[in-house]
């Protein structure tokens, strides 16, 4: 009994530590994006990592989701002889639930990936202390470029995942299953709101934070030569992943 | 000057300094040497600040660093360079972006004269025109002097050597060492390096302290460490595997 309840104390312990640390890099971060100097160069080449890097698989993602999205709705609507409607609801899904999950998803397996193993091996090999020796903080040379790219790139993503998986559910509908062109467009503008494309703009700005943050953590804490940077590089997909879910269905509650 | 004042250092209940006491006076070149794994250099981060000690106090020109704010504590960095064991070259910059690095951040100079820095610390460091190679394509000797050449760009008063010979072969060794000599001779710098190399020790060194067990247990010129009667520095400088260090008899 007494095992088993150091056990759970050491694991909230270690909870609480990580928490502390990953708050403590995200502010600092934060605080790095307004202080001088800018570094305007690293603050592009990061913008394109996180963003322009990931746009083909990004865009290929949404188009297939939003063709799969009409199949499948068309399947059930069918049965109640309401095929119509098929546009709306592919419009909904995509940019309240499908764009920015799917985004954010895909950016943490490609960039959050990418950013933890660059930030484990500068760690291991001492590249970070170096920075730090040059009278540079690393957080604002490092960390707060790739925060602010975040912040901008993922909510462009999503805006493009946006109209491509409705134009992917659209020429599914059109042309696979015969659905009328006017109508389906009407359908899918009619009961479209603002709110339904701004929730989910904000949502994936909060999952390039969750994103840059996370793999800036798990890299900048990498200990432990090479298996320290694949154990960085494993934890920061999996750790951003479950944020990412989890902080969905919250911000979902916010928004309904 | 650099005091270490009883520093203690642990990390996850494992104790690695525990009570070191070293003084290193302007100009003087200071050499530590200690087995393999024994704190060295966790002691020369403690001097960069890269690391806090648990206890005890860094004292750099009569400023000690725990009290510094955050820009006295850049103020105070700025006057070191640092070379790191396995040099820490930006493998995302070139060798010529890598030495200009410190002065393309915390100068006003423009690009040309930067390059003009660059390519005249790589000149004293014997490695002239590669400022457009990458990391990746230098031999380990080759990226020691760029790291060199990196740490003495800014021109600073005080440099850190982190095993500067380890990994090279006896002849690069000795460029290195070369090296160290012509720093402190040109600028005119107070130097620290850590080695297990005694060839190293004894040549770039005025003062030489051995860490042995988390504390500094004798320090001497070049030749007083030669001649020591204590048993633990003799069979270090000696490196025989009899005697106190491999029985683990302590001090």
């Amino acid at each position: 009994m007494r095992r088993f309840l150091n056990k759970i104390g050491r694991q909230c312990s270690h909870f609480l530590g990580e928490t502390g640390r990953l708050s403590t890099l995200f502010i600092q971060a934060l605080i790095g994006i307004f202080r001088p100097p800018f570094r305007f160069e690293l603050i592009m080449s990061q913008m394109e990592e996180v963003g322009v890097k990931s746009l083909s698989v990004t865009l290929i993602t949404a188009a297939f989701t939003g063709m799969v999205l009409a199949l499948q709705s068309h399947i059930g609507f069918k049965r109640f002889n309401a095929e119509s409607l098929v546009g709306t609801v592919v419009a909904l899904s995509v940019t309240r639930e499908l764009g920015p999950v799917l985004t954010g998803l895909v950016v943490a397996a490609r960039a959050g990936s990418s950013i933890a193993a660059e930030l484990g091996t500068m760690r291991v090999t001492e590249q970070i202390d170096a920075l730090t020796t040059l009278a540079v903080n690393p957080i604002e040379y490092l960390v707060s470029p790739r925060l602010l790219a975040g912040l901008l790139m993922l909510p462009i993503l999503a805006a493009l995942a946006d109209i491509t998986g409705i134009i992917g559910g659209y020429l599914v509908s059109v042309y696979f299953l015969h659905a009328n062109s006017v109508v389906y467009i009407r359908r899918t503008f009619d009961f479209l709101v603002y709110q339904d494309i701004y929730s989910g703009i904000f949502k994936a700005a909060v999952f390039g934070v969750i994103i840059t943050v996370v793999g800036c953590y798990k890299g900048f804490y990498a200990e432990g030569g090479a298996h320290g940077v694949g154990n960085a590089t494993t934890g920061a997909v999996v750790m951003a992943y479950m944020l990412i879910i989890v902080s969905n269905y919250f911000m979902t509650a916010l928004f309904f | 000057m650099i005091q270490l004042i009883d520093i203690h250092k642990s990390f996850r209940n494992k104790k690695v300094l525990t009570g070191v006491n070293l003084t290193i006076h302007r100009g003087e070149s200071m050499v530590v040497i200690g087995g393999s794994g024994c704190g060295k250099s966790v002691l020369m981060k403690h001097i960069m600040g890269l690391i806090w000690p648990d206890r005890g106090q860094v004292i750099i020109d009569g400023k000690d660093l725990a009290s510094c704010s955050r820009q006295e504590l850049n103020e105070v960095r700025k006057k070191f360079g640092m070379l790191f064991q396995g040099a820490a070259l930006f493998d995302s910059m070139t060798v010529g972006q890598n030495v200009g690095f410190g002065l393309k951040e915390h100068t006003s100079l423009s690009k040309d004269e930067i390059q003009e820095k660059v390519q005249e610390k790589l000149h004293m460091v014997g490695l002239p025109g590669i400022d457009a190679l990458r990391p990746d394509e230098l031999s380990g000797g080759m990226k020691k002097r760029v790291g060199l050449a990196r740490a003495i760009a800014m021109e600073p008063e005080i440099l850190l050597y982190d095993e500067p010979t380890t990994g090279l072969d006896p002849i690069m060794s000795d460029v290195i060492n070369d090296l160290i000599i012509r720093m402190k001779e040109a600028y005119h710098v107070t130097s620290l390096a850590i080695t297990h190399d005694m060839i190293s020790a004894y040549k770039i060194a005025d003062r030489i302290g051995m860490l042995y067990e988390g504390r500094i247990i004798e320090t001497g010129t070049p030749e007083e460490i030669q001649n020591t009667k204590n048993p633990i520095v003799r069979q270090f400088i000696t490196g025989s595997a009899k005697g106190p260090i491999t029985e683990g008899a302590c001090v």
